[in-house]
């Protein structure tokens, strides 16, 4: 009883310090012109995400063959594609795939880089050997060409295409949940918990999985760039979402066949993607200098 | 001599990773080749094919085996270097991938040329003069490369140098009035046009190459820059970059001939890494630039389920990934004297 | 027999950025042909006056009323004037050889471009300048050591190849920062030993910044002891007994002695007053 109590009187006193740290993280970002780009730019992706029907004039699917391929206007801000839909309103709308691959992505790839990571680093020896040879052998692959294979078996489509881009984008996570357990493995309160008789299952979730959470997302959110881009890659190609999806990568695919005449149907899109992804890079890299013991103490 | 049994006993183990790591690339091609919904059979055999027809077929490819089995059969099939013939093709799927892939490496070779010859420099100059202007101008545009969709930036290439400004070539790998005009013998363009004597075509392939090779030279620079710089980095930190300038060295003679010298073996084991990585981003600027080489041979037959073709284009992309692996550790040992 | 100085140092202060109070505050001192000792422990600034003196504190402001080094005033000089002066009239020889070499290249072409920096000079004549100096700093088959890297030499080798590199152009002063503390204690001796007859001979002016007492008492005419970035006693080696200031006694009484007596040695006490400035420069 006694401990139960210490112990939620321990966290109590640790979350706010845990929030406080990410304040700090926070307005260290937005110090630097750089990564405050990023994060404005994120924070704009979710209320354009969250707005969509409200910001978007059209609709995304609603054609207008009366007006096929119209530069941008007063009427059609980055004007219109070969079926007359208003670009604008599709770029809006193709804002909620992007958010829902980072979504999706993160919510697949964090427990799996998480489970096996940890679970090698925990157990470590034979465990941790056939472990981390599966992941070698995954990240001996550059990721989109893995991604492309994966689709090719599952069929191309946009879940599809997520499933892909998270088979590919663990193993990073899962080398870095070991080695961030290995140095926990030792310590004594995980020695503490095991005499009290907890199970490893119990040890790995409650005490070391917590642990191995921050650095994680922060690794999360540096390999999104490059899962923005697999996914759009995807798209280009055909491989993942299907017209008359909104998604920005299948947008360019289709306007490529009218770049000549019509520069709007591609560089629009194009645009986009470059900016959140380089958001994410942006952020990412003020997030490595903000965490970077290194830096930390230099003159 | 002495220092030779553990050396043997380190590459031995290492050899054993290798193999380790090849045995997983073949399971996880055959599984992916497995899972493909693509019928084998009935892509060979097309649709109007009697049952007797595919049963044999059926049979012949093996796919009445246990898994297991069949594993097996891939395995000793690659280990004779059959990976079998490519449906759309029609010929062994090596002597595809053989014939393309020559134009892919030209395209990857001067992308590398051209991305380590900016990457490089500018990582040295960010090092140099760290936190000031000029680190943070190099730091946002080598992110912006890193940050670009290739294949948009291919097009937008393609709208302002090709069809805007006519200052490149289009796309292919030589304007289409030379194509077949130079024996094909190594198929590297630049070197079969140079050994026919063919200025022209070797002009006009120059031309057609720049672009695409900038632009994916330019994306992998961002990876070289940012390592370029924290190597140096850690170098200018030394003692014995004081004891340079104490001799009197000028800064720009420091970094160069001292500093930079340096981390000459990190950066060849760097751009090792950034040349594989390049064929991530090949395949989607061949498509652009409808360069005919191995990533428009691997996207090509994926739509179409070509499970042959597409299992050994996987399987040589992580072969080639291992090899650089092992080619840059090898590269390390060779240049550092302090390993000799 | 200084009858013009080398070197005139007033209220020489450096300033770290980002730190919070100046490393080194109002050091002042003169220096003629002879060897000038600045005595200090770890982070008293010893070091820094010496970078400062070379003017390799790029990040750091430095200010002083005077900073003048024979002809050249180092507070205005250009880099330009900066290099042709460090290296050919004023060296520094670093701590340790195993950082202060540059790894990847031979010793000797460490050596022989120090003198082609200043020097026109031929590959050749550079080549049998360094031989000849290698020599002079007495390590044996000289033309074998030349062409080895800093990792196959010893400790003692590679200080006396960064001695050989840093008297070869002859300069006026050398800065000897701790030369010989990375050193092991049986070839400590000899490379000072070497280093000091090279500087007799020649007759360069040395500044041996060092935190230990009895090096500099036994191969210095003159100390100044440092504590917190500020001189607090400067005396002839010889009157070093006669000290009057607290700290500088405090060190001396730190000092183990042999045949002395057996009892713990003191610890040195601190005063927060030392850290005030009072004067003490000569």
């Amino acid at each position: 009883m006694d401990q139960s109590q210490s112990l939620s009187s321990q966290t109590g006193r640790t979350r706010p310090q845990w929030m406080q740290a990410s304040l700090n993280i926070v307005t260290y970002l937005a110090r630097k012109p750089t990564s405050a780009f990023g994060l404005v730019v994120l924070a704009l992706l979710i209320l354009v995400a969250l707005t969509a029907p409200i910001l978007a004039p059209h609709s995304p699917y609603a054609q207008d063959l009366q007006n096929t391929l119209q530069p941008p206007s007063m009427g059609h801000l980055f004007g219109t594609d070969e079926l007359g839909r208003d670009i604008f309103s599709r770029l809006v709308y193709g804002a909620r795939i992007t958010l829902t691959i980072i979504f999706l992505v993160t919510i697949v790839v964090g427990p799996i880089g998480l489970f096996v990571g940890t679970v090698a680093g925990y157990f470590g020896g034979r465990v941790d050997m056939i472990l981390m040879r599966i992941t070698d052998i995954f990240l001996s692959f550059p990721s989109l060409i893995l991604s492309l294979a994966f689709v090719a078996a599952l069929g191309p489509s946009l879940n599809n295409a997520i499933i892909a881009i998270s088979l590919t984008a663990w193993p990073p996570i899962a080398r870095l949940a070991r080695a961030e357990t290995m140095t926990f493995r030792s310590a004594d309160y995980i020695a503490a918990a095991r005499l009290q008789g907890a199970s490893p299952a119990r040890i790995i979730w409650r005490s070391i999985v917590p642990m191995c959470l921050p650095s994680v997302l922060i690794r999360l959110t540096l390999n999104m760039a490059t899962v923005i881009l697999t996914a759009a890659g995807l798209g280009f190609l055909g491989l993942g979402a299907q017209p008359p999806m909104p998604e920005w990568g299948a947008m360019i695919a289709t306007g490529r066949r009218y770049m000549i005449d019509s520069w709007w149907l591609v560089t629009f899109p194009g645009l986009a993607i470059l900016c959140v992804s380089l958001a994410f890079n942006l952020l990412g890299d003020g997030l490595r200098d903000a965490l970077d013991p290194k830096q930390m103490n230099r003159r | 001599m002495k220092r030779l049994p553990p050396r043997v006993s380190a590459s031995l183990g290492q050899l054993g990773s290798i193999l380790v790591t090849l045995f997983g690339l073949l399971i996880l091609t055959f599984v992916i080749g497995r899972m493909m919904p693509v019928d084998p059979v009935r892509a060979m055999v097309g649709e109007e094919a009697t049952k007797e027809v595919y049963e044999t077929v059926y049979r012949q490819l093996g796919l009445d085996r246990p898994m297991w089995e069949q594993f097996f059969i891939y395995l000793w099939d690659v280990l004779r270097l059959d990976f079998g013939t490519s449906i759309r093709t029609g010929q062994p799927v090596l002597q595809d991938i053989l014939h393309v892939l020559p134009a892919t490496i030209e395209l990857a070779t001067f992308a590398i040329i051209f991305g380590a010859g900016i990457g490089v420099p500018l990582g040295v100059l960010a090092a140099v003069n760290k936190d000031k202007l000029a680190d943070h101008i190099i730091r946002v545009f080598s992110l912006m490369g890193h940050s670009m969709p290739i294949f948009w930036t291919g097009m937008i290439g393609l709208l302002m140098f090709y069809a805007g400004l006519g200052w490149v070539g289009g796309s292919g790998r030589m304007s289409q009035f030379y194509i077949g005009l130079v024996p094909e013998r190594t198929n590297f363009l630049l070197i079969d046009s140079a050994l026919a004597g063919e200025w022209e075509v070797f002009r006009s392939a120059i031309n057609h190459i720049v672009l695409p090779a900038s632009l994916l030279g330019y994306s992998s620079s961002a990876y070289i820059t940012r390592m370029t710089r924290s190597f140096m980095l850690d170098q200018l930190n030394q003692e014995y970059i004081t004891t340079a300038r104490v001799k009197g060295l000028s800064r720009r003679r420091t970094v160069w001939g001292h500093a930079f010298g340096n981390i000459r073996v990190q950066l060849v084991t760097i751009v090792a890494l950034a040349y594989g990585a390049l064929l991530e981003g090949a395949v989607l600027i061949e498509t652009v630039f409808a360069w005919p080489g191995f990533g428009q041979y691997l996207t090509s037959n994926l739509l179409i389920g070509d499970m042959n073709a597409v299992m050994t284009c996987v399987l040589i992309v992580g072969l080639i990934f291992v090899g650089l692996n092992l080619l840059s550790d090898l590269l390390y040992r060779v240049f550092d004297p302090r390993t000799r | 027999m200084n009858q013009s100085p080398i070197l005139d140092v007033q209220n020489l202060t450096v300033h770290y950025g980002g730190a919070p109070a100046p490393s080194v505050q109002d050091v002042s001192f003169q220096l003629g042909r002879e060897r000038l000792g600045i005595v200090g422990e770890s982070g008293s600034g010893k070091s820094t006056v010496g970078r400062a003196l070379m003017r390799l504190l790029p990040s750091a402001r430095v200010t002083a009323d005077r900073m003048q080094f024979e002809d050249v005033d180092l507070l205005g000089a250009s880099e330009r004037k900066m290099l042709a002066v460090r290296g050919a009239r004023m060296s520094m020889i670093l701590q340790d050889p195993k950082f202060s070499l540059n790894p990847i290249r031979r010793c000797g072409d460490q050596v022989a471009e120090a003198y082609r920096t200043h020097v026109r000079a031929s590959k050749a004549e550079a080549r049998a300048k360094a031989i000849a100096m290698l020599d002079a700093v007495q390590i044996r088959e000289p033309e074998r050591v030349y062409d080895l890297y800093p990792h196959e030499v010893s400790g003692g080798m590679g200080q006396r190849i960064m001695i050989a590199m840093m008297l070869l152009t002859s300069p006026d002063l050398v800065i000897a920062d701790e030369p010989t503390s990375a050193l092991d204690v049986t070839v400590r001796l000899q490379v000072l030993k070497i280093l000091d007859d090279l500087v007799r001979e020649q007759g360069i002016g040395l500044i041996m910044i060092s935190h230990d007492l009895n090096l500099v008492r036994n191969f210095c005419d003159r100390v100044l002891i440092m504590y917190a970035g500020r001189v607090v006693e400067a005396l002839n080696a010889a009157d070093l007994d006669k000290a009057q200031h607290p700290y500088t006694r405090g060190l001396l009484a730190a000092q183990p002695r042999i045949g002395g007596s057996r009892q713990p040695l003191p610890v040195l006490a601190r005063d927060p007053s030392w850290t005030q400035p009072q004067g003490a420069a000569l």
